[in-house]
């Protein structure tokens, strides 16, 4: 039987009913039409599936529709403030960080992340902190310095 | 504002051949906002379908009881090789890959059955009340035992040039060896799907992530016994391909029609990751031999390869493959006198496929490996040895197969590397460092490319596109090459902007459909942008000549007096804004639409005879890679990496370092961490990125310098000059093998060779630490 969930996504109040055992990646993607998250794995390997929940980087894959009750998710459609595109967007297009693009809405979720966390990385902490974020097509070296500029931006 | 009224009167336009225009989706990729086939909104009923595989490597089908999964809750539709109206086959080529197996079953996640059903999680239950039960029969696994048993699926195929047996025999030196070169999955991220809508009559329309969308359609028609005017094959973007998209994608767009036909319902089939990995197939393994011989200064005088590659259990592309291992056998080395043998193993396992490079990284690993060991043989710096044995850029430059090479560039390439990534000071001090560092060794090593452009199955070389201009002045574009992440869509845009002088804005890029433009060939062999951006231009240049002979009949001026500027066209001493231009023509009833195409000149090969001319041209290139290895552990890491490559005249230079980038890092991935494991039943262990690793972030070298050749220019007519950049630069990850090989060597002091196989996995590399300690103390 569905089970009733309240929750918060990118700002809004959001409900939705969803069954025991399905994954919040499924019903963010097939209840509520946010397919920015994309599966790439299913096991919590490839980021592919990233958001946060209350603030925290997480494998939506590996984390239960029915789990999120009263917490604050974020994905990638809400990183954006309407038009207006933030830092690690825009530098990930700056430093054409991007190829086939699947994996680009997990990065931008997981650098966010990231800077929210530590205005300042390193560039060995931003490698260790993208490391659960697969890109096949890109070679990770434009990632990593658009996530360095970006934070270099946002710290003014 | 400035998108729907051009600028007409800057001097330059936007978005340009040889600008670094931004990839035409960048803004919907980070906003989560680009469609996928899995993004695609889902029709309502649509079903979701579970194919049910093998279990078992080889056997005989002795029963199936799918009574009890017919009856499954939610389940609509159930297909085996029965329920086939057409053509039980998806292959590319020969026609043996069953879409179902019929009667036998060949490899370990060999498709029997599908099922569908109202949601996926239905469809996987229901699979499991299937009851199949088989008759088991000896299975071939490997190079080896496929040899041993004489079982190929083609016949072998040799390639030979000079003398290579007598000159072997005569040469001061000689080394006779083996090496092991592992396979690779594609691991597009975004995995293998297909989504059917049947449509009026026999049509379907298929969304498929594919490489090969008339490949597709033909299948799915073949499949369905329904000509191919009745199929549509509609992709707008892949989540990588890789050529894992080429020829495999036929199955799941033929599954998801069958189904969709057989019910009236929309049907979707995506694979997980899992079932990706066990079902599709991947890079051919090879297992080499080898027999050259050589003069002191390691100039080669005569070698023998031999080839033996791991096709699966069907040939797929196998030949073309392996055909394409062999025409790389000479990498940028003139070999006259040469021998080389090539077996296209049958196996009980999964049919392996397209990969970028397509053979070619494989042909070019073993004799990067010969030189390298002939460098360790003579205590000499590999560098030497390479260079050496370069093809001369006059004289000394046929290749195996009697085609010249009339554009060699790697000289120049190869002196500017080695002196921009500071080789030998490097290479000293890093002998010194492996003199007193007890555990940890650096390595390094330089490695060149040349990579031959064009599909070697002739009529392959072929594209089409379709231009229309609308009256408003805006432009649409359609070609026959697919967006897989590699900026295809565009370089193509930037090509028709420059024709028609419009800024790029006004080009809107739209879905490989292929009713728009039929009988095309995959996206594939590098070829993308030089034959969809010169198919492209021809259209734009029809609709171009139309225009201007428009233009000068209006103006009552001659056709030479019309002069095409940013936005406008100038005729005389009047100046016409493009749009007002389009809007007379239009009323004119001058024609604003055209098809355009493309067929690669000056190329043909005799196969039998070996002889010919495969390739249109050459793309080289050269990379240094630092290694830094852990003895005790195996553990290495690429430390730093110094990259050169030739694109020609890039079309977007950002796009292209982007390229290089990425296929340098999947080169070494495949040559490194990337292992294929299969148990001794042939059921592939390393099925899912928890056990399979492809290089992740925490990887990347901190130091990259990856710069594109700025002499470069192509010396054959490409469009404006440029070349093909997906696969060549794959092949230098070569570089990051020879580095830490070059590392291992230094626990013996450069006495023993390592001989090290690929992937040099931590594991490998310790085998390798320990074997050279024995090898010297002995
Ligand atoms: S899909 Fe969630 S981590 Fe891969
Ligand atoms: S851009 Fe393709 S996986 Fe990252």
């Amino acid at each position: 039987m569905g089970i009733h969930v309240s929750t918060k996504i990118n700002g809004d109040d959001v409900e939705f009913v969803c069954d025991a055992e399905e994954t919040l990646l499924d019903v963010l993607r097939d209840r509520l039409n946010l397919t920015g998250a994309k599966e790439g794995c299913a096991t919590g390997d490839c980021g592919a599936c990233s958001v946060t929940i209350d603030g925290r980087l997480t494998c939506s894959c590996l984390t239960l529709g029915a789990e999120v009750e009263g917490r604050e998710i974020g994905t990638v459609e809400g990183v954006a403030k309407g038009n207006e595109l933030h830092p690690i967007q825009q530098k990930i297009l700056d430093n054409a960080a991007l190829q086939c693009g699947v994996c680009t809405p997990g990065i931008v979720v997981a650098a966010k992340a990231l800077l929210e966390k530590k205005p300042d990385p390193s560039e060995e902490e931003i490698r260790y902190w993208m490391a659960g974020n697969l890109c096949r097509c890109t070679g990770y070296d434009k990632i990593i310095r658009a996530i360095q500029d970006a934070a270099a931006e946002m710290r003014g | 504002m400035s998108k729907l009224i051009p600028d007409i009167t800057k001097d330059k336009i936007a978005g340009g051949v040889y600008q670094n225009k931004l990839h035409d989706s960048g803004h919907k990729h980070v906003n989560g906002q680009a469609v996928y086939v899995d993004d695609i909104p889902e029709p309502h009923g649509m079903l979701h379908i579970y194919m049910g595989m093998s279990t078992v490597a080889h056997a005989k089908i002795k029963s199936m009881d799918l009574s009890e999964m017919r009856a499954s809750e939610g389940v609509a539709c159930v297909l085996t090789v029965e329920d086939i109206p057409g053509i039980n086959d998806y292959s590319p080529v020969k026609g043996d890959d069953p879409i179902f197996a019929e009667g036998k079953v060949e490899f370990i996640g060999q498709p029997i059955f599908a099922v569908a059903a109202d949601t996926i999680d239905l469809a996987r239950a229901a699979a499991k009340k299937a009851v199949i039960e088989y008759e088991e029969l000896p299975a071939i696994l490997t190079i080896a035992d496929a040899m041993e048993k004489g079982s190929y699926v083609s016949d072998p195929h040799v390639m030979a040039r000079g003398d290579a047996d007598g000159r072997i025999a005569t040469a001061k030196h000689v080394i006779k060896n083996s090496v092991e070169l592992g396979g690779q999955e594609q691991f597009y991220l975004e995995g293998m799907i297909a989504m059917s809508i049947p449509g009026e009559d026999d049509e379907v329309k298929v969304y498929s992530s594919t490489q090969h969308p008339s490949e597709v359609q033909h299948n799915v028609a073949k499949a369905l016994a329904v000509p191919d005017h009745a199929v549509t094959i509609e992709t707008r973007r892949l989540g990588g391909g890789f050529g894992g998209k080429e020829s495999q994608p036929a199955l799941m767009a033929s599954v998801s029609a069958l189904v969709a036909k057989a019910t009236g319902r929309a049907a979707k089939l995506r694979l997980d990751r899992d079932d990706d990995m066990v079902m599709t197939g991947k890079r051919h393994d090879f297992h080499f031999e080898y027999e050259v011989g050589f003069n002191d200064d390691g100039l080669i005088e005569g070698v023998s390869m031999l080839h033996a590659c791991r096709a699966g259990y069907s040939s797929d592309l196998t030949d073309a493959i392996a055909d394409r291992a062999m025409f790389h056998c000479d990498n940028v080395y003139w070999l006259p006198n040469i021998k080389v043998e090539s077996y296209r193993c049958k196996t009980n396992t999964v049919s392996n496929t397209a990969f970028r490079g397509f053979g070619g990284p494989q042909g070019v690993f073993l004799i990067e490996r010969i030189i390298d060991e002939i460098a360790a043989k003579l205590d000499k710096d590999p560098l030497e040895v390479r260079q050496k044995n370069f093809y001369g850029v006059d004289d000394n430059n046929v290749t195996p197969y009697h085609m010249t090479v009339e554009d060699n560039v790697i000289h120049e390439i190869f002196e500017e590397l080695e002196e921009s990534s500071d080789y030998q000071k490097r290479r000293a001090e890093i002998r010194e460092f492996n003199k007193h560092s007890k555990v940890l060794k650096k390595g390094i090593a330089m490695t060149p490319v040349k990579f031959g452009i064009s599909f070697t199955t002739t009529f392959l070389n072929q594209a089409g596109a379709l231009v229309h201009i609308y009256t408003d002045g805006s432009v649409k574009l359609n070609h026959g090459g697919i967006e897989m992440g590699q900026g295809l869509f565009t370089k193509v845009a930037q090509v028709v902007a420059e024709e028609f002088q419009i800024d790029i804005e006004r080009v809107k890029i739209t879905a490989t459909d292929t009713s728009k433009v039929p009988n095309t060939s995959a996206t594939a062999a590098s070829s993308g942008s030089d034959m969809n951006g010169m198919a492209a231009q021809a259209a734009a240049r029809t609709i171009k000549q139309r225009l201007t002979d428009f233009a000068a009949t209006q103006f009552q001026a001659s056709v030479e007096d019309v002069e095409w500027l940013p936005n406008r066209v100038r005729v005389g001493s009047e100046e016409i804004a493009f749009t007002d231009l389009v809007k007379q023509a239009y009323l004119n009833r001058i024609s604003l639409s055209s098809t355009g195409y493309y067929a690669t000149p000056k190329i043909h090969y005799d196969r039998e005879n070996c002889k010919g001319r495969p390739f249109f041209y050459f793309s080289y290139g050269a990379a240094v890679t630092e290694v830094l290895v852990d003895t005790l552990t195996g553990e290495n890491k690429i430390t730093r990496v110094d990259i050169l490559h030739d694109v020609g005249k890039s079309l977007n230079p950002t796009i292209d370092l982007g390229q290089v980038e990425g296929a340098y890092v999947q080169g070494a991935g495949w040559l490194t961490t990337e292992e294929l494991w299969w148990d001794q039943t042939g059921r592939l262990r390393t099925h899912a990125p928890s056990t399979y690793k492809i290089p992740a972030c925490s990887d990347r070298a901190e130091d990259m310098r990856i710069s594109l050749w700025e002499k470069g220019k192509n010396a054959e007519e490409t469009i404006y000059r440029s070349k093909a950049v997906g696969e060549p630069p794959l092949v230098l990850g070569i570089s990051a093998f020879h580095a830490i090989s070059d590392a291992i060597a230094s626990v013996t002091d450069y006495e023993v060779y390592p001989a090290l196989d690929a992937p040099a996995t931590a594991e490998r590399v310790l085998m390798a630490v320990d074997r050279t300690k024995k090898a010297a103390k002995s």
